[in-house]
């Protein structure tokens, strides 16, 4: 049965591909270039790392060496804040020089402003580092949650769901959603998610709902009338789950960095993570010890792309694009790939990188937390936006309120 | 010059109150052109009615909101009237500072790290004493009725109303007064409440409006300390905000005219509640029982003060440990590596955002202060007395949630062609430093027994020269208060700082609020101090002055020596 739905998925996504992105004017480089230079681009992007901070600091010191670009970031503490604040421009009729240059986003941030028409672009095809990028092995480097890019978003970052946890205290993690559950029930409280619409806490309810659902390609398409049966067994699931959780379902963590600190704590047994190198991240900056490991579930885990985007009004559009270029340069991608920097998957295509950028990924440590790639299982594509939501809604009716 | 004060002040608010609650009342009614709303409608509150567990943010936020208010109060109060001229009341004012400075949210991170399973008082007693080598599956902070954000709130308002109470003794004749009730046979906290309560009450009880509105409205503390399923209504109205579904910014708008619509009202109880107090304390008074020798209430008062004062510093202190830790893991009483890097990586970020938080701070603080003192001599030479309806205008920004209302406030400014500048930023600050500026001063400067300005004209002393020589200096404590106050409550802004400066801007409070998202206890220490020690040095300031340029006044100490 799994390899049906896999070839299903797949068929979805070649059909996806093969939509029309639109018609695209051609980019002249140099002259995008010329026009970057003595540019200031303010980059709105979450500043919750330090990590990440220090990396995006490190590409303005690059992008001002090479392309004469200044790179402000602007620290957010919500991606939302700056989709608002383009609304807000656009409300008062600021359609150009505006204040965001380029944002961080992905998911449903990217579909809200795709769809009120808040981007610039198509763009990000035209730029002359996309051509390494793996759209072949990586589609969703194209399909932000099933949504296509169209140009209006570069990609940056590989993200895919997995489990960070003490190797001195948990010797054998569940690898499953049923697992999971006998997990909390054999020890009452030590298990956490969460609560939505945190993006963890939403992506492991879809991770859940995927393999309790009888045929996951449904879920590519948008839910109709089918949600309530589709779903049902996942809220068999959390029925179930819920009163054997951390604090008995009565509270949730915020969010995936209080996850990651509750795992310290010794509140919990394990974390739920968005990078592949967070645990060997974590135990680098001393958030985690040093018998920390990860894992992810048997049957794959979800798994999507973030990118960065310029609102339409951007005041300095050509800049944005020369730092989104940059972002996707394999310089820039193999640094970011390193868990001393970063720890963050990239986009790229070893096959389509030359010897010297090929080199630059195959140096890198892993560090010892990290799963090798073969070890990081099946990659299960993100549902339609309208399941996140859906589900989003019921969880608060049924244990959100 | 003086009559245009008034004037100004309405013109620099009256813009953006108004843009900010067209913001946040129009879309609520569906109207919102850029995002496809250009009728009347009544769906986003058929919305919001129909959200689930509606009722349950409600009563969380009105239970935590009055009890937060009233349990400071008590607390408060209840010391002072107890422990009146002793040492105690010494210790805590010297101690007041650091508490005040500390940002809410270092508070609440605080406390939830003293209190929760795995937090420091258990780590101090486990396993050896507890024999909990996991930590407990207990909600302690937070907890499932919001008694921990009641926690955090106290911890934070009590400081902040023995800071505006202490203010207000120091303007009423207060050992004069309290001699004659013992003399009468009063008991000590009996006649402190008979006697010197009712003289200070009125220049205390719209700033406690203010901690009622702000405790009803609080996000960041909700965020730590509250539960989330349902959260309080204020968090909750923010998470629809920043729905990535634009569609919500109607729901979110209509929740925040409910928030707004629930301030109000409760505004209103408590108003209501004042008058029966006094008809029942009137009668209390009248009646003239004298009390007991009030020990075993002052040990009740002192208690209740010193544990506020103990839990806060622990608080602080647990972070300011926590700046130092590299590795510290349950259930370890004190970090088992130390580490300087925390402070060190920040140091090169930190120079521009220091320097944007004071500069803005101090101009936000003293426009404040000019405006709020001009229209207070205006009222008092010309016998102009603003209307309820203008005062109104003056606290809306603090009734309304900010980020509705900021919204609006961002409109105007982008329209103005003015967000992202720095006049826009510190005009964003004004609308809220303005308020509690004016709660400050306000009571204070008109209490002052007008009898000095009146001597000094008949020695021949212009207005002017009054102004100058007699009331500013006689109220340099409240106006430095009031300074301060306006300084720290600029410093700690995020929201606004984010949408009238347009990101062009980082201070500290927005580096501080967008690394805290990261849930880094660590990097939140350093922030936490540093957040602080602005304020502190403005309260250390408020404090500190007066006391020296006071030297040699007797009459002008808040207690006799």
């Amino acid at each position: 049965m799994t390899m049906r739905w896999i070839a299903g998925l797949a068929a979805a996504f070649v059909l996806a591909l093969t939509l029309p992105a639109g018609a695209q004017e051609k980019l002249d480089w140099q002259e995008v270039r010329n026009k970057a230079h003595g540019q200031e681009v303010f980059w709105n992007a979450w500043g919750g790392d330090e990590r990440i901070n220090a990396y995006i600091a490190w590409v303005g010191t690059r992008v001002k060496a090479e392309y004469g670009v200044t790179l402000r970031h602007v620290k957010l503490s919500d991606t939302a804040e700056a989709v608002r604040k383009v609304l807000a421009e656009k409300t008062a009729g600021r359609n150009e020089g505006g204040t965001v240059d380029l944002i961080w986003i992905n998911g449903e941030n990217f579909k809200a402003m795709k769809d009120q028409g808040l981007l610039f672009g198509p763009f990000a095809e035209q730029l002359p580092n996309f051509r390494y990028v793996d759209v072949e092995n990586k589609p969703t480097t194209r399909l932000d949650f099933t949504v296509p890019t169209d140009g209006l978003e570069a990609p940056w970052g590989m993200a895919k769901l997995n489990f960070v946890y003490d190797s001195a205290t948990l010797a054998n993690p569940p690898r499953g959603i049923p697992a999971i559950l006998a997990h909390a029930k054999a020890n009452p409280g030590r298990v956490a998610y969460p609560a939505p619409p945190d993006f963890i806490g939403t992506t492991f309810l879809k991770q859940a709902l995927y393999e309790l659902v009888a045929d996951p390609a449904v879920l590519q398409q948008p839910p109709g009338d089918n949600f309530d049966a589709v779903t049902g067994p996942l809220w068999a699931w959390l029925d179930e789950l819920t009163p054997h959780l951390w604090r008995s379902g009565k509270i949730y963590p915020k969010n995936g960095p209080a996850l990651i600190q509750m795992l310290d704590d010794g509140e919990v047994d394990f974390a739920i993570s968005f990078y592949p190198a967070e645990a060997s991240s974590a135990i680098a900056s001393g958030k985690l010890p040093e018998t920390a490991r990860t894992f992810v579930l048997d049957r794959g885990t979800i798994g999507n792309t973030h990118f960065v985007a310029i609102p339409y009004n951007a005041n300095a559009s050509e800049g944005a694009m020369v730092v989104a270029d940059f972002l996707m340069s394999p310089e820039a991608q193999a640094r970011k790939e390193n868990p001393e920097y970063w720890g963050d998957n990239t986009v790229l295509a070893m096959g389509k990188l030359d010897d010297a950028g090929r080199k630059l990924f195959d140096e890198l440590p892993r560090g010892a937390a990290t799963l090798a790639p073969e070890e990081l299982g099946l990659t299960l594509p993100e549902p339609h936006p309208g399941w996140m939501t859906r589900i989003e809604k019921t969880w608060l009716s049924r244990y959100g309120s | 010059m003086l009559r245009w004060f008034p004037a100004l002040t309405l013109v620099l608010f009256l813009g953006p109150v108004a843009a900010g609650l067209v913001g946040t009342w129009a879309p609520a009614f569906g109207y919102l052109p850029s995002l496809g709303g250009s009728g009347f409608s009544l769906d986003p509150w058929r919305q919001l009615l129909a959200e689930p567990g509606l009722g349950k943010s409600l009563a969380l936020s009105l239970g935590t909101g009055f009890a937060a208010t009233l349990i400071s109060l008590a607390i408060v109060l209840g010391f002072l009237a107890s422990c009146h001229g002793r040492r105690p009341v010494v210790l805590v004012r010297k101690l007041l500072a650091p508490l005040l400075a500390v940002p809410h949210v270092a508070v609440a991170i605080g406390f939830a790290f003293l209190a929760s399973p795995s937090g420091w008082a258990a780590r101090l007693v486990s396993p050896w004493l507890t024999g909990w080598d996991r930590p407990p599956d207990i909600a302690t902070a937070p907890d499932p009725l919001g008694i921990a954000l009641v926690c955090g709130l106290v911890l934070k308002e009590v400081p902040f109303l023995l800071l505006i109470t202490l203010g207000a003794l120091g303007q009423a004749p207060v050992d004069r007064t309290l001699a004659i009730a013992r003399s009468l046979g009063y008991g000590p906290a009996t006649a402190w409440a008979k006697t010197v309560l009712p003289l200070v009450w009125p220049q205390i009880r719209l700033p406690v409006f203010a901690v009622l509105a702000f405790s009803l409205s609080v996000v960041d503390m909700a965020l730590v300390l509250a539960p989330g399923t349902p959260p309080p209504l204020a968090p909750r109205i923010l998470r629809w905000f920043n729905d990535p579904e634009l569609g919500r910014h109607f729901l979110a708008a209509a929740g925040a005219s409910l928030q707004f619509l629930l301030v109000a009202g409760s505004i209103a109880v408590l108003y209501g509640g004042e008058r029966l107090a006094a008809r029942l304390g009137r009668r209390w008074i009248a009646a003239g029982g004298r009390g007991r020798s009030g020990r075993a209430s002052r040990r009740a008062g002192m208690g209740a003060m010193l544990l506020v004062f103990a839990i806060g510093l622990a608080g602080i202190l647990g972070m300011a440990i926590w700046s130092l830790a590299r590795r510290w893991r349950w259930p370890d009483a004190l970090p088992s590596a130390w580490t300087g890097d925390n402070w060190m990586r920040q140091a090169g970020a930190l120079a521009w955002p220091g320097w944007t938080t004071v500069t803005v701070a101090v101009a936000a603080a003293l426009i404040a202060i000019a405006l709020v003192l001009g229209c207070l001599e205006n009222e008092q030479r010309n016998g102009v007395t603003p209307g309820s309806r203008v005062l109104w205008l003056i606290y809306a920004p603090l009734l309304a949630p900010q980020i509705g209302f900021l919204f609006g406030v961002q409109v105007l400014f982008i329209s103005a062609g003015l967000d992202g500048s720095w006049v826009a930023l510190v005009w964003g600050h004004l609308l809220f430093v303005l308020p509690y500026v004016f709660l400050a001063l306000a009571d204070p400067w008109r209490r002052l027994d007008e009898r000095y300005a009146r001597t000094a004209r008949c020695l021949g002393a212009a207005p002017d020269r009054v102004f100058w020589r007699i009331k500013l200096p006689m109220l340099l404590r409240p106006v430095l208060f009031a300074l301060a106050v306006g300084f720290a409550v600029s410093v700690g802004e995020y929201l606004p700082t984010v949408f009238a400066g347009g990101g062009r801007f980082a201070t500290l409070t927005t580096e501080a609020v967008s690394l805290a998202s990261g849930g880094d206890r660590r990097v939140i220490g350093v922030y936490s101090f540093l957040q602080a020690l602005l304020p502190w040095i403005g309260f250390m300031l408020a404090i500190g002055v007066p006391a020296w340029f006071y030297r040699q006044r007797r009459g002008m100490k808040v207690f006799a020596a």
